[in-house]
């Protein structure tokens, strides 16, 4: 018997079953396909004003920076004054999304480069798919629009973030990528990302920087 | 069995690591940080304990219905162009892996945390055969260095102190200016973000765990702070993710039920920095991101757990709470346990993993004071099942001697209760009326194993039994 066949009946053995209940199987179907939510927090809850500013307050405790423009035509302006402001190279990476390649970036003097990352990029943004305002993550999607080396490789993150695309929980976020890319179905990766990376595994001090983002930068796009 | 367990010498390793300065410093700051960290978060979210109720159900409904999980789990994968391989054991999974390994003609080999990656001893049969294994979690790379299995499932180097990683750092980055300054943290941080950059660049293939596998999509997924799990399984060509088989849950939203409880319980973050949810290998349309996608199914004892009373076990989602706070593991450490799993949770695992012959000393070392249980996040009754352990271990009498004797001797005294009543009366009232200067004891006969490291209070005088009937008659 194969090591496949033979976990499966070990399984169904300590379980009692064999598989076939008629019953049991149509409740884990049914699981499967309701995607029953829950209990979700009443934390994120709220909507409008109160989202985005809930959605801000937990971005900064998890200790990134954000900021808010009124109209996509004004985020170079913004990631430029971010990356002088710390000081940081004016050169940027980016992928494919068709929300960014829209902006005006060439009313900064930034140094635009497209694609994934291989490692040697400082300063990388991306169009986040989403946020979710309960944790103040972010939710990246993989492709050649937002490549998911750019959310680990470059020392500073810089995540574009529509307003109209903060949920309030998680669940908000499955529904969407459900109807996005149909049920049952995912990209490649999805990512949260709650804040620049970190590690506390010396000494238990928490230290910023690990092996992703020192920086991560949020900027919310009102329109 | 992979790992060499030194279970069965509980008692010396708690004794030396109770002597051993370096590690009581290092301990100081579980007790510390651990604990309040979680407190402030469970304060923070008013729906917490209802949420540990429901990860409880979820995990009890799966575990329940495994056999359709997994199945269903797998055709998901295998529907988005991964594949999936089952291990019936440590070996199996070792042989799988290095054959994966050996496809992809890999040298080197990038790992993230895992600890099942631990139970089955996947670096040093890798090591055996010529493909070199990176830890990549900060904490596991120091231990990799020091050849240390790790002493805390999500602080695998919590038992040592920064002086000591400077050693190692040192002595293994030869290659780097000898007198650069590493006396703080951040030094060392970014020393090891550098050297692991390039590992993780040159790596052939990536291994990493899961915390989770999602019936209903077909993904993996992992829960880091640090991003080296994503880089491990991005950068590779080849990605192998290692999850033991009730790592399964039916859907997205079941995951997201569990999180709320797993960040709060481990770290007392609201949510880790990195939840990253996988499926299959790179698309054709995708400019980054691994081209094989395997997961290895471990079973190596579980589905013989299923259907006992140590079912329960294995909703344990790994978060560390119960170590955290438990005053046993704060004394010894997790390296005294002697094997992968350690405190309270280790306890009651590895003796179903390894036997209880083995790890019998495990579930008795506990105070039995039941923090652990009041904290875990799937409300596993740790202290009922390490009693479990402790009657089986009487029943194949593995205990021994003077332990069987002594409860045979109290067996013999409590099936007679009048008997029972005169003898405690007697020496009660004796051993009050010796004790009533000090009120306690700095010696006793046949206690001395209790009495040389603390004082016994001497009782007042009369028994529990007999003061009950007295104030019972008081209040009728």
């Amino acid at each position: 018997m194969s090591a496949r066949d033979d976990i499966l009946s070990n399984i169904r053995r300590s379980l009692g079953v064999t598989g076939r209940e008629t019953i049991r199987t149509q409740i884990a179907e049914e699981r499967l396909e309701r995607a029953p939510k829950g209990l979700i927090p009443a934390r994120g809850q709220v909507s409008g004003e109160e989202r985005i500013a809930l959605f801000k307050a937990q971005v900064e405790s998890s200790l990134a920076t954000v900021t808010e423009v009124s109209s996509p035509a004004d985020v170079p302006q913004s990631v430029a004054s971010f990356l002088r402001d710390h000081n940081l190279p004016a050169t940027l990476r980016m992928g494919a999304d068709l929300r960014l390649k829209a902006m005006p970036w060439g009313e900064t003097s930034l140094e635009i480069s497209h694609g994934p990352s291989a490692g040697k990029d400082l300063n990388a943004v991306s169009h986040a798919y989403g946020g979710v305002a309960e944790t103040g993550s972010l939710v990246m999607i993989s492709g050649p629009e937002n490549p998911s080396t750019l959310n680990f490789l470059p020392d500073n993150h810089i995540i574009v973030v529509s307003a109209k695309d903060i949920a309030g929980d998680y669940e908000a976020v499955w529904s969407k990528v459900r109807f996005t890319f149909g049920k049952g179905s995912m990209p490649r990766t999805v990512n949260w990302i709650t804040g620049p990376s970190r590690s506390g595994d010396i000494e238990q001090t928490l230290l910023l920087g690990a092996h992703g983002p020192r920086r991560v930068h949020v900027v919310i796009v009102r329109d | 069995m992979s790992v060499h367990s030194t279970s069965p010498q509980f008692k010396e390793n708690a004794a030396r690591a109770l002597s051993d300065t370096q590690l009581q410093r290092a301990l100081g700051n579980v007790k510390q940080g651990f604990i309040d960290k979680r407190r402030k978060a469970v304060e923070n979210l008013p729906e917490f304990e209802a949420l540990r109720d429901s990860a409880r159900d979820i995990k009890n409904h799966t575990l329940r219905h495994l056999d359709l999980y997994l199945e269903a789990y797998e055709a998901k994968v295998k529907a988005s162009g991964g594949q999936v391989h089952f291990a019936r054991d440590a070996e199996e999974a070792r042989a799988i892996v290095l054959s994966l390994c050996r496809e992809a003609n890999a040298r080197t080999v990038t790992k993230g945390k895992s600890m099942i990656a631990e139970e089955i001893g996947i670096n040093e049969h890798l090591e055996a055969n010529g493909v070199t294994p990176i830890e990549t979690d900060l904490g596991e790379y120091i231990i990799q260095l020091r050849h240390e299995l790790p002493s805390h499932i999500i602080a695998p180097a919590v038992h040592l102190n920064a002086s000591q990683v400077e050693q190692d750092f040192r002595r293994v980055h030869k290659d780097l200016d000898p007198n650069r300054d590493l006396s703080q943290p951040v030094q060392l941080l970014t020393e090891a973000r550098t050297v692991l950059r390039e590992r993780f660049l040159a790596a052939d293939v990536g291994i990493t765990g899961a915390n989770f596998l999602v019936a209903e999509t077909g993904t993996s997924v992992i829960v880091t702070n640090e991003g080296n799990g994503d880089l491990t399984q991005i950068l590779p060509k080849t990605h192998i993710v290692l999850a033991s088989i009730e790592k399964v849950v039916p859907t997205l939203e079941d995951v997201s039920q569990i999180l709320r409880v797993l960040a709060r319980s481990a770290t007392g973050q609201e949510m880790s920095v990195y939840t990253t949810f996988s499926t299959g290998p790179r698309r054709s349309s995708d400019a980054d991101g691994p081209e094989n996608y395997h997961v290895v199914l471990i079973d190596n004892g579980r589905s013989a757990m299923l259907g006992t009373s140590f079912e329960e076990m294995l909703r344990c989602i790994r978060c560390g709470a119960c170590m955290n706070h438990c005053p046993i593991y704060h004394a010894v450490g997790g390296h005294a346990y002697g094997w992968v799993y350690p405190g309270p949770m280790g306890a009651v695992l590895t003796p179903s993993l390894i036997g209880v012959d083995q790890a019998g000393h495990l579930p008795n070392a506990s105070t039995f004071c039941g923090r652990c249980e009041s904290v875990c996040p799937v409300r596993i009754p740790l202290p009922k099942l390490m009693r479990h352990w402790r009657d089986r271990e009487f029943e194949h009498h593995l205990s021994p001697a003077t332990f069987r004797s002594g409860l045979a001797f109290w067996g013999f005294f409590a099936k007679r209760p009048a008997l029972y009543r005169l003898v405690t009366r007697a020496a009660m009232a004796s051993l009050g009326w010796a004790g009533r200067s000090k009120g306690r004891f700095n010696w006793l006969p046949l206690a001395k194993g209790w009495t040389k490291s603390r004082d016994f209070p001497a009782p007042q005088g009369e028994t529990f039994q007999a003061r009950w009937k007295r104030e019972r008659g008081n209040n009728a």
